[in-house]
């Protein structure tokens, strides 16, 4: 059963991990070491980064506990990471036939790997690509953490190494492909710009989950499609009217 | 209360992960609404991706970020490697900060 097939996609696609992993590391002890300044116990970031396992949330988090606020806390965590509702609807085959990969699986569930299980073209690979992914990146952030708790400030700011423009780049390398297809374009670009523009005005997490508002976009009038054929309509040209 | 906090986050958290990916198989979806969750997520990634390259908390960030966004996203477009378009987008920011852009 377990003969291991180190396939040319399995290379690349570790290769992929690996940069993905050093990024997660680094930010990962930026992590720990903010915690650990803020005078949080030692233990807060390390169940942080097991029991929670969502970058975002844990920074915007970890903030308001040392405030002594752990509502706002909860609150503001819990809408951060409303979005990966619909991650978990577009990524579920992916995860597993069985309820136990599904109970285990869905724990690993980031942005990270979302797209870059959306962005494996064969459905048959995207299991292994969802878990391979997932069990790096979950590997890598709680050995970050550790570092960062460890070695507290001399991990060094992440921004100085650019690595907040390495993730948005990361992100975008990997929805490139589907936004070949012009209905997906439309949708995306138009969803990125609501929340860029709400960004300013709503609590953070309701920005990017606005950015559903461009499945609006899909929505046409009748006329157009009114071909009359037993058979779906055409593919190709957008979504027709629902 | 720490320790409550953040096992109620995990929590709820892991809630909406799971009840995502279980949902998908509760749902007698139609092939169109099927073809829908791959353009959500296709829109959610984007607006991550474009307010994170834009903005910091709710105020534009600098400079050197978008332009090492923007450097990533034109080799993206132009299918350089993955390692390549995520060095290259770090390497530019860096490099900005290093020169002394915000």
């Amino acid at each position: 059963m377990r003969t291991v097939q180190r396939t040319e996609a399995d290379r690349a696609l570790l290769r992929d991990a690996a940069t993905i992993a050093a990024a997660m590391i680094a930010v990962g002890a930026s992590f720990g070491a903010i915690a650990i300044a803020y005078g949080l116990p030692v233990w807060v970031p390390f169940l942080m980064s097991t029991v929670v396992f969502a970058g975002g949330s844990q920074f915007l988090a970890v903030g308001l506990l040392a405030a002594g606020n752990p509502l706002a806390a909860v609150v503001a965590g819990l809408l951060l990471n409303a979005r990966h509702l619909p991650f978990g609807l577009a990524v579920s085959e992916a995860v597993g036939p069985r309820l136990r990969h599904r109970l285990i699986g869905s724990h690993v569930l980031t942005d990270e790997v979302a797209a870059f299980t959306l962005a494996e073209p064969d459905p048959a690979r995207r299991h292994r690509v969802y878990w391979i992914i997932g069990l790096t990146l979950f590997t890598s952030w709680n050995i970050g953490t550790a570092l960062g708790v460890l070695l507290g400030g001399a991990t060094g700011d992440p921004d100085a190494l650019g690595l907040d423009a390495a993730f948005p780049a990361a992100l975008l390398a990997l929805i490139m492909p589907s936004l070949k297809d012009r209905a997906t374009r439309t949708v995306a670009l138009t969803g990125a710009a609501i929340a860029v523009l709400l960004t300013p005005v709503l609590p953070a997490g309701l920005p990017v989950m606005c950015a559903l508002l461009g499945l609006l976009t899909l929505v046409r009038p009748r006329r157009r499609a009114e071909v009359p054929s037993a058979a779906r309509s055409a593919p190709g040209e957008g979504v027709p009217p629902c | 209360m720490l320790i409550a906090a953040i096992v109620v986050l995990g929590v709820g958290t892991y809630s909406m992960r799971l009840g995502g990916v279980l949902l998908r198989g509760r749902l007698e979806l139609s092939d169109r609404l099927q073809r829908l969750l791959p353009m959500a997520a296709a829109a959610l990634l984007a607006a991550l991706a474009g307010t994170a390259a834009l903005m910091a908390g709710t105020e534009f960030a600098g400079a050197a970020r978008p332009a090492g966004v923007l450097v990533g996203g034109i080799l993206a477009w132009r299918k350089a490697p993955f390692v390549v378009v995520v060095l290259a987008a770090a390497g530019t920011a860096a490099l900005l900060r290093l020169a002394g852009l915000p």
